[in-house]
């Protein structure tokens, strides 16, 4: 069981920890109702974070939005959230509406991306964040102001020739680097086993001589523990880290997948009852941190939030269809 | 005004371009301590430093993602690929990432980098070393791509290609890297803008639209087409995205006959693409058809030599072609 001393020697404050416990608990809420909108037919396409929200949200509470760059992948909804986007605007992205800040609703709304935010826009293909996180890495060394540059993926990555790439550069030249790989054990259909030989990713760590680190990613004080190491590492000019975070894919790979199709309903049944956010509620109760009451009024008001953050972005209009030619250049 | 080959006039423009402006940076493989296998950047990390020169590890992909890491921050990198032919496993970082990134971001995002690689044929380097790639990339919006023939092409147009907001893809062609000498100026005076043709002969009987390494033979065939009678007008393309498509309509208005040379492959080439814009914009001009002269549909060039020329145009057949379009 956790204490409180020892979250507290974490440099963690209980203001903190609720912080980032709403925000999880906000991807939760607005991920629910993006898959009801899905479903209804007015949102084309959603990829869910459910299962990944804790170790997210852990994670980038470590670093220092405003100061450190972020390039996350698609499934990082609840990471953005974390990273400063607000529920209006994973709305408006869900509804591909101009307002969307990431893209104006030109790319899925799993490609976050806000410059003065320093999240670096994503793309959709699997692992070119990685190299590209190691060249962002060598800036912000060269600027020697101390920032860090964060980058996720899944293990399905790990199997792409970027991922060796950024790596071995970041490694090489000790660039200011976390690589946070959310390990869901599926990449769509295909297991681990079929995807990523030998121990785990983690242990990839040693062919370039950096640290690697596993750690149970429904645990919010392991997750930023290995997180918090990995930054100040970072800040202090000693290089990269791999952490393999093991998380749990709750739902299908995207709103046009159905992982009953190829996985056995005992072991998503099983997998469910594991959930993470209860867990992370578990333990801030024990801690003496969040009573019932407490709880329920976040809910509740995170579900105001959620309606009027759907409400706004549904009403928004569409993009004038002349917009399509903005920005191929800049003077086009 | 300095004497100056074309591989020389690359490494003045990269030399004062990184005096003018700090960010401007070089990487690559081999471009640090030995110069580059051209020696295009050869005295560079000498003069730069290591950070600013820097070696890479053998790996195009990640060459051109920590070059885009480095634009995202503000740096204006030049990332070195040593063969164009060696581009392709970075082909996703430039087509998906590179080239999109301002689009994808609704303008948020900029990626201002250029990527150079020496192109072409010629040199006995078979199949990895002598493909033309620019259609590849012309075909993607986003992307600039330019292509010199002259070294004072390509001094001016590398360093319009630095200071350029948008990526742009830097051809070079290196059969002509040692080829020939010309006056190139220093400093300012020196910049050519992107997007500009040029007409290098004037004549009123056909247009030969062309880039790269053919600009010679096609003004080789012109020469040798006086003696008959025949005016060819030579346009060099220089960049050929975005291409300047008013002065090549301008000439073939006058002329009534194009035909265009390239070293690629015939099918999908870039010049294709010009042959079917200006046919379709300067169909009522037209006195003969539209032609293409170009490299026969075989993957690259072979090495042995007689099949390297069997597959490479030169002079004489590019001569019997134009001669053939120029009476049709």
């Amino acid at each position: 069981m956790t204490t409180t001393a020892e979250v507290e020697a974490l440099g963690l404050t209980r203001e903190q920890v609720l912080t980032a416990y709403t925000t999880i608990c906000r991807a939760r809420a607005l991920d629910d109702r993006r898959f009801l909108l899905n479903r209804t037919g007015a949102v084309a396409f959603i990829i869910s974070p459910r299962g990944h929200e804790v170790a997210q949200v852990a994670a980038i509470s470590a670093l220092d939005p405003g100061r450190d760059r972020f390039c996350l992948y698609y499934r990082d909804f609840a990471a953005a959230l974390a990273c400063g986007f607000t529920s209006e605007e994973l709305m408006l992205s869900a509804f591909a509406r101009p307002q969307d800040p990431s893209s104006g609703g030109r790319q899925t709304p799993g490609n976050f991306g806000s410059r003065r935010r320093g999240v670096i826009v994503g793309s959709s293909t699997v692992g070119p964040q990685i190299p590209k996180a190691a060249g962002i890495g060598l800036a912000l060394r060269w600027q020697g102001a101390g920032g860090v540059c964060y980058v996720s993926f899944g293990e399905g990555a790990t199997s792409q020739g970027d991922f060796h790439e950024g790596l071995n550069f970041a490694a090489i030249h000790r660039c200011p680097v976390v690589f946070f790989c959310e390990n869901n054990h599926w990449a769509i259909s295909v297991p681990q086993e079929l995807q990523v030989a030998g121990p785990g990713v983690a242990a990839r760590a040693a062919a370039y001589g950096i640290p690697g680190v596993a750690v149970a990613g429904d645990d919010f004080f392991a997750v930023y523990r290995a997180v918090s190491v990995a930054v100040q590492r970072a800040r202090a000019g000693e290089g990269p880290t791999l952490i393999e975070a093991r998380v749990l894919r709750l739902q299908s790979h995207s709103t046009d997948d159905d992982q009953r199709g190829y996985r056995e309903a005992a072991e998503l049944a099983a997998e469910a009852a594991r959930d993470p956010i209860p867990r992370m509620r578990a333990t801030l109760t024990e801690l003496g941190w969040l009573s019932a009451q407490e709880d329920a009024r976040i809910q509740a008001s995170l579900m105001l939030e959620v309606d009027a953050a759907t409400a706004q972005a549904e009403a928004a209009s569409d993009p004038d269809p002349q917009t399509l030619f903005a920005h191929v250049y800049a003077d086009a | 005004m300095p004497d100056r080959t074309l591989v020389q006039a690359v490494r003045d423009a990269l030399r004062e371009e990184m005096e003018r402006d700090e960010r401007v940076c070089v990487l690559g493989e081999d471009v640090g301590r030995k110069g580059g296998v051209f020696g295009a950047t050869e005295g560079l990390q000498a003069r730069f430093g290591a950070r600013r020169v820097m070696d890479t590890p053998l790996a195009e992909s990640s060459i051109v993602a920590v070059a885009q890491g480095l634009a995202l921050e503000g740096y204006r990198p030049v990332a070195e690929i040593q063969f164009a032919d060696y581009s392709f496993p970075a082909f996703n970082q430039i087509v998906n990432e590179v080239a999109k990134v301002r689009y994808r971001s609704n303008g948020d995002f900029s990626c201002p980098l250029v990527i150079r690689a020496p192109q072409g044929g010629g040199v006995r380097g078979a199949f990895y070393h002598s493909q033309s790639v620019e259609a590849y990339y012309c075909h993607v919006p986003g992307l600039k791509v330019v292509a010199p023939s002259t070294p004072a092409d390509a001094k001016g147009l590398l360093k319009a290609a630095i200071r350029d907001p948008d990526p742009v893809i830097f051809l070079e062609p290196k059969k002509l890297y040692r080829a020939g000498r010309e006056d190139v100026q220093d400093g300012e005076p020196a910049l050519r803008p992107l997007g500009q043709a040029r007409i290098v002969r004037e004549g009123a009987d056909l247009t030969v639209i062309t880039y790269g390494y053919f600009r010679a033979v096609a003004l080789d065939a012109a020469a040798r087409l006086q003696a008959d009678g025949i005016e060819i007008e030579v346009v060099d393309l220089r960049t050929l995205r975005p291409w300047d498509v008013a002065l090549c309509m301008e000439s073939v208005a006058r002329t009534g006959r194009l035909a265009v040379l390239y070293e690629a492959n015939r099918t999908g080439g870039f010049g294709a693409e010009v042959a079917a814009e200006l046919a379709e914009r300067c169909f009522a001009n037209l006195d003969a058809p539209v032609t293409r002269i170009a490299s026969p549909d075989v993957p690259s060039m072979p090495f042995n030599a007689r099949l390297e020329q069997a597959f490479l145009l030169d002079a004489d057949r590019v001569t019997a072609e134009l001669a053939r379009l120029a009476r049709f």
